[in-house]
C-alpha cells in the first residue's frame, strides 16, 4: 500500500520543487515517514468513515420506530480495543520516527569531506558563505552533487526559514545565539527551488533562491572561477565611476571584501534568476532572459520586492541610460 | 415582573431594603449579569467579530485565487492573515464558545446563575473593549503583520514600526483578562453550584468539558499573559526581552507562545466536543457510549495538551532529543481522542438516529475533525513535519481540526440550544442548506490546500510565480471559501427570518432532551429553576422520563429566590482598561498638538482611564450589594 500511495503521490508536483518528489536522502527520509504515517491514517480514516456510514444507514429512524432503544453504558472490551489499537500505531509510527529524528540530528558540522556552507538570511535574500573557501555568493546554493553539504544558518535581521522542498526539510536562520547546524546532499545534478518558510516581511513569498546541484569538476572550476577575478567594471569609466560610487557601496564583487550588506555580485550573469524571483530563461517559457529581468529589477526594484532595502537607483540619481547600461553590463558579468 | 410584584405589594418594598432597579433597551444589555443575557452578548460580539475574520479570509483568497495577483499589495495581505488568525481565534470562536457555556451550563447543572454573575459581565466588557481596541488597528495607523503567532524580531518596532503590533498586545491583553475571568468562574460555578444528586459522574459532558476548558484556560492564560507583557514592554519601553542585542533571545517567545498556544487549540476543541457528546445521544435517543473514558479521555487530551508544545518548533533547532520527545508525546493525544470518535460513534450504534440540522453538523463533524486529526498526528513526526511545518499543508490542518472540528461543533451547538436561548427555532430548511454550502465548501476550500502544502507552497505568502502547479489548487480553494461565505449568508437568513416569528419553542423542543436545561421553559425565567431539581443520575431529565414523570422532581419548595443586581461597574471597568490601554501605546508618539502630546506623553490618558478602572473597583468593595429577591408569589404567578 505504502508503494502505491507512493506512486500515486509521485504524480504531485514539479520534481525540482514539491516534497513527494524528494531528489535527495533527507528528503526521501521525510517522505518514507509521510507515506508510512498516510498509510496508517489512511487505514484509520477507512474504518471510522466506514463505522459511520454504517450506523447513519442503519440506524437512521424509522417513522414508525417509537419504542426507546437499549441504554449501553459502554462496552469494556470495545473500549479497550480501541484504547490499545492506537496505542500500537503510534509505536509503529513512532519508532522510525525518533530513528529518523536521531539520524536528522547529524549535522556534519565534524566532516571533513563535508562542504562547510554558512547561510545567513535576509530580508529578503539569501547569503551563502563557502567557510573553507572564502567564496561569498547570493541567491544561487552552488554544491557539488552527492556530496554532504553542512550548512550553518543565521540571520541577519528576522527569522526566516531555509527550505529546498525537493532535497530536504526547513530548518530557521535565527540571531547569533541560537544558530542552527544541519546537512543534506543533492545525489543527482539539477537545479532545485528553495524558499523562505518563515514569514519575515511583505516579500515572505519572494524570498526564493535555487540550488544547483553540478559534477564535482563543474564545482570546483565554480569556486576557482569565484576566486579568480578582479572586481570586474562596466568599460564606459563614467559608467564604472557610478556603479562604483553607487552600488559597490553596498554590494561587492570579485575580491571585494562582503560586508554581508548586499547580494554578492561576482558572476550575477550566470545566475538563475534576478532578485530570486525573476527568472533568468532566453526561451521565456519561465521567465525572461537575464538583461531584461535586471532592467525590470534596477527600474524599480519595489515593484519587484515589496519592503526590499534595496534603495531605489532612480533615489540615487541614476539615469534610466545608466540604469540600463548597469543592467547590461551585470548581464554580462558572467563566470567562465 | 418585578413591576408586577411591586404593584401587588406597593407598601411592601422587596427584602432588602434597597430598591430593586431593573433596566430596559440598552441600558439593561450593559449592566446584566444575568448568564443569559451575556450569553447573547457573546454570541453577538463574537458573532460579528466572525463576520469580520471571515469577510477577511474572503479577502485573503480573492488575492490567492491566481499567481502574481495584485488585488492586495503584500503589507495589507500581511495584516489580513495577522488579523484574520488572531480575531477568528480570540475574538470570533472562543467567545461563540463562551456564549454557549453561559446559555447553557448554569442550566444543565440545574443552577440559577453562575458562581460570580458580577465577574460574568466583566469577562465579557473586557473581552469585547479588548476586541474592539485591536481592531480600532485598521483606520489607527495599520493592523499588527507579524502573523497570529508574532514572532520576534519580525514583531519588534524595529520590523514592524507601526503601532499594529502593540494593538495586538494590548488588545489581546485586555481580551484575555475577558478569558480568564470567564474560565475562573466557570470553574467556580461547576465545582460549587451543581445541584443535588448531580455528583461529577453525572454532570452531561458538555458541563465536563466546559470545566476542563476552563481549568486549561486556568493554567495556559498566564502564559501568553507574561508573553504580551514583555513584548509590550520590548516595543513601548524598550525592554530587552527579546532583543539579542541587549541578550534577549527571540526563542524564548516562541516558546512563551506555544506554551499558551497548543493548550489553546484544546480549549478550542474541547466545548465542540462536548457540544457533539450532548447533540449525538440526544438524536439517536441512546445513552452517550462510554461516558467515564469519555471524561477521562478529555482529562488526558487537557494534560497531554500542555506538554507538547515545542512541536510547532520542531524546525527552531530544538535538538534531537527535545525534537522526539516532543514527537512521541504529541502522538499520545491521538489516543484519547481515538478514544472519543469510536465513543460517539458506539453511541449512534443501536440508536435510533435523527438528522436535524443540529445532528447532521455533529455527523458531519466526526469524519472532517477524524481528518484534521490524523494530519495532526501525521505533523507530530518531527523529520515529516521538518517538510510540512510553515506549509498549506498546516494550514490545511489547522483548518480541519478549527473549523472542521470546532466551527462545525458551535453549529451543532447553536442550532440545538437556540431554542432554549431564544424560545424560537431555527427553520430546518434553511438549516439543512447552511450545513450542506458550508460543509462542501469547507472540503473544497481545505482539502486541496494539503496538497497545495506538499507540493511546496509555502504558507502566509502574499502571491506565488506561476507555473509551480500551484494555480488550479488555489482557484478551487477560493471557490470553496466562496461557498462557506454561502453558507453563512443562509446561517444569518435563518436568525433573521426566526428571529420575526412568534418564541413558542417548547421546554424540551427536540423531543428527546435529556439534560436538565429541557426541563425548563425556553427561554428559561430570569431565575431558571423555580425549584432546584433533584438529580437520580447521569442524563437526569431522561432518566425521570424513563420512570414516567412529567418532569423532575424538585430538591426544595417553592421559595424566595436571590438574585444578584444589575450594574454597570463591569463595563466602566472594561471601559478604564481600554482607555488605558489606548493611552500607554500612544505615550512615546508625538502629536501635531502640543495638548494630545501632553495628555499621553505623560501618561495622563493612561492614569485616566487606570483611575476608572480601579474607581469602580473601589466602588464595588465599598458599597455592599446584598441582591434582591423574587418572591414565592411572584413565582407563582400571582
Amino acid at each position: 500500500m505504502t508503494a502505491a500511495l507512493g506512486l500515486i503521490l509521485a504524480g504531485c508536483g514539479r520534481e525540482d520543487l514539491s516534497v513527494l518528489r524528494p531528489q535527495g536522502p533527507a528528503a526521501e527520509s521525510s517522505f518514507a515517514l509521510m507515506k508510512l504515517s498516510i498509510s496508517i491514517m489512511i487505514v484509520v480514516l477507512l474504518v471510522v468513515f466506514s463505522i459511520a456510514a454504517y450506523v447513519w444507514i442503519r440506524f437512521r429512524r424509522k417513522p414508525d420506530q417509537n419504542e426507546i432503544p437499549k441504554q449501553v453504558e459502554g462496552s469494556f472490551k470495545l473500549e479497550v480495543l480501541w484504547t490499545v489499537i492506537p496505542l500500537i500505531l503510534v509505536v509503529v509510527l513512532a519508532v522510525p520516527t525518533v530513528k529518523a529524528v536521531f539520524a536528522a540530528g547529524n549535522d556534519h558540522s565534524d566532516d571533513k569531506d563535508a562542504i562547510k556552507v554558512k547561510v545567513t538570511g535576509h530580508q529578503y535574500w539569501w547569503e551563502f558563505e563557502y567557510t573553507d573557501y572564502g567564496v561569498t555568493t547570493a541567491q544561487d546554493l552552488v554544491i557539488p552533487a552527492g556530496k554532504d553539504i553542512a550548512f550553518e544558518l543565521s540571520t541577519k535581521d528576522v527569522l526566516h526559514s531555509f527550505w529546498v522542498p525537493s532535497l530536504s526539510g526547513k530548518m530557521d536562520t535565527n540571531p547569533d545565539g541560537t544558530v542552527n547546524r544541519f546537512s543534506f546532499s543533492a545525489p543527482n545534478e539539477g537545479v532545485y527551488r528553495g524558499k523562505c518558510a518563515e514569514l519575515c516581511g511583505p516579500s515572505h513569498g519572494f524570498m526564493e533562491f535555487k540550488v544547483k546541484s553540478v559534477s564535482s569538476t563543474a564545482f570546483e572550476e565554480w569556486l576557482a572561477s569565484m576566486k579568480a577575478p578582479d572586481s570586474v567594471l562596466p568599460d564606459d569609466p563614467a559608467l564604472a565611476e557610478t556603479f562604483k560610487s553607487q552600488c559597490l557601496t553596498c554590494h561587492a564583487t570579485g575580491s571585494m571584501q562582503d560586508l554581508s550588506q548586499a547580494p554578492n555580485l561576482t558572476g550575477i550573469g550566470s545566475r538563475e534568476s534576478v532578485a530570486g524571483i525573476l527568472l533568468n530563461d532566453d526561451t521565456r517559457v519561465d521567465g525572461a532572459p537575464v538583461e531584461e529581468n535586471l532592467k525590470t529589477w534596477l527600474h524599480d526594484p519595489q515593484s519587484v520586492k515589496p519592503g526590499n532595502k534595496m534603495p531605489d537607483p532612480k533615489d540615487l540619481g541614476l539615469s534610466d541610460e545608466e540604469i540600463d547600461g548597469i543592467a547590461e553590463f551585470l548581464a554580462g558579468y558572467t563566470l567562465d | 415582573m418585578a413591576e408586577a410584584a411591586q404593584s401587588l405589594h406597593p407598601s411592601q418594598p422587596l427584602k432588602h431594603g434597597h430598591s430593586v432597579k431593573r433596566h430596559t433597551g440598552l441600558m439593561d444589555w450593559i449592566t446584566t449579569v444575568d448568564h443569559k443575557k451575556i450569553a447573547i452578548l457573546y454570541l453577538w460580539a463574537g458573532g460579528i467579530f466572525f463576520g469580520i475574520g471571515g469577510l477577511e479570509a474572503i479577502l485573503i483568497r480573492i488575492q490567492l485565487i491566481k499567481p502574481m495577483n495584485t488585488f492586495l499589495d503584500a503589507q495589507t495581505f500581511n495584516e489580513l492573515i495577522t488579523m484574520h488568525g488572531t480575531t477568528m481565534i480570540f475574538l470570533g470562536v472562543m467567545p461563540v464558545i463562551f456564549a454557549l457555556m453561559n446559555a447553557v451550563i448554569p442550566l444543565q447543572i440545574g443552577a440559577r446563575d453562575v458562581a460570580f454573575p458580577f465577574l460574568n459581565a466583566l469577562g465579557f466588557w473586557t473581552f469585547l473593549f479588548g476586541g474592539i481596541l485591536l481592531n480600532l488597528s485598521w483606520v489607527m495607523g495599520g493592523a499588527p503583520d507579524a502573523g497570529w503567532t508574532s514572532y520576534t524580531p519580525l514583531s519588534s518596532t524595529g520590523y514592524s514600526p507601526t503601532h499594529g503590533v502593540d494593538f495586538y498586545t494590548i488588545g489581546l491583553q485586555i481580551a484575555g483578562l475577558g478569558t480568564l475571568i470567564g474560565g475562573i468562574n466557570f470553574l467556580a460555578t461547576i465545582i460549587t453550584m451543581r445541584a443535588p444528586g448531580m455528583s461529577f459522574m453525572r454532570m452531561p459532558m458538555f458541563a465536563w468539558t466546559t470545566f476542563i476548558t476552563s481549568a486549561i484556560i486556568l493554567f495556559a492564560f498566564p502564559a501568553i499573559t507574561v508573553g504580551l507583557v514583555l513584548l509590550t514592554f520590548d516595543r513601548i519601553l524598550e525592554a530587552n526581552f527579546f532583543n539579542v542585542a541587549g541578550g534577549g533571545n527571540p526563542v524564548l517567545w516562541q516558546h512563551i507562545f506555544w506554551i499558551f498556544g497548543h493548550p489553546e487549540v484544546y480549549i478550542l476543541i474541547l466545548p465542540a466536543f462536548g457540544v457533539i457528546s450532548e447533540v449525538i445521544p440526544t438524536f439517536s435517543r441512546k445513552r452517550l457510549f462510554g461516558y467515564s473514558s469519555m471524561v477521562f479521555a478529555t482529562i488526558l487530551i487537557a494534560f497531554l495538551g500542555f506538554m507538547v508544545w515545542a512541536h510547532h518548533m520542531f524546525t527552531t533547532g530544538l535538538g534531537p532529543v527535545a525534537n522526539a520527545l516532543f514527537s512521541v508525546s504529541t502522538m499520545l493525544i491521538a489516543v484519547p481522542t481515538g478514544i472519543k470518535i469510536f465513543n460517539w460513534l458506539f453511541t449512534m450504534w443501536g440508536g435510533q438516529v435523527r438528522f436535524t440540522t443540529p445532528n447532521l453538523f455533529a455527523a458531519g463533524f466526526i469524519p472532517t475533525f477524524t481528518m484534521g486529526g490524523v494530519t495532526g498526528v501525521m505533523l507530530a513526526s518531527a523529520p515529516a513535519d521538518f517538510q510540512f511545518h510553515d506549509t498549506y499543508f498546516v494550514v490545511a490542518h489547522f483548518h480541519y481540526v478549527i473549523v472542521g472540528g470546532l466551527v462545525l461543533g458551535l453549529f451543532a451547538g447553536l442550532h440545538y440550544w437556540w431554542p432554549k436561548m431564544f424560545g424560537r427555532m431555527l427553520s430546518e430548511t434553511l438549516g439543512k442548506w447552511t450545513f450542506w454550502t458550508f460543509i462542501i465548501g469547507f472540503h473544497l476550500t481545505f482539502f486541496v490546500q494539503h496538497f497545495l502544502g506538499l507540493m511546496g507552497m509555502q504558507r502566509r505568502v502574499f502571491t506565488y510565480l506561476p507555473n509551480q502547479q500551484f494555480d488550479l489548487l488555489n482557484l478551487v480553494s477560493t471557490i470553496g471559501a466562496m461557498l462557506m461565505g454561502v453558507g453563512m449568508l443562509i446561517f444569518l437568513t435563518n436568525i433573521f427570518l426566526t428571529s420575526r416569528r412568534p418564541a413558542d419553542a417548547a421546554d424540551d423542543p427536540w423531543e428527546d432532551g435529556r439534560t436538565l436545561e429541557w426541563t425548563i421553559p425556553s427561554p428559561p425565567p430570569e431565575y431558571n429553576f423555580k425549584q432546584t431539581p433533584l438529580v437520580r443520575g447521569l442524563d437526569a431529565f431522561w432518566k425521570e422520563k424513563m420512570a414516567g414523570h412529567k418532569g423532575m422532581t424538585p430538591s426544595e419548595p417553592v421559595g424566595s429566590i436571590h438574585m444578584p443586581s444589575a450594574t454597570i461597574l463591569p463595563f466602566l471597568m472594561s471601559v478604564g482598561i481600554f482607555i488605558a490601554g489606548l493611552g500607554f501605546m500612544f505615550s512615546r508618539d508625538e502629536f501635531s498638538s502640543s495638548i494630545m502630546s501632553f495628555l499621553f506623553n505623560n501618561y495622563i490618558v493612561t492614569a485616566l482611564g487606570l483611575l476608572i478602572t480601579f474607581g469602580s473597583m473601589l466602588m464595588r468593595s465599598l458599597f455592599d450589594d446584598p441582591g434582591w429577591h423574587i418572591e414565592p408569589e411572584e413565582l407563582e404567578g400571582r
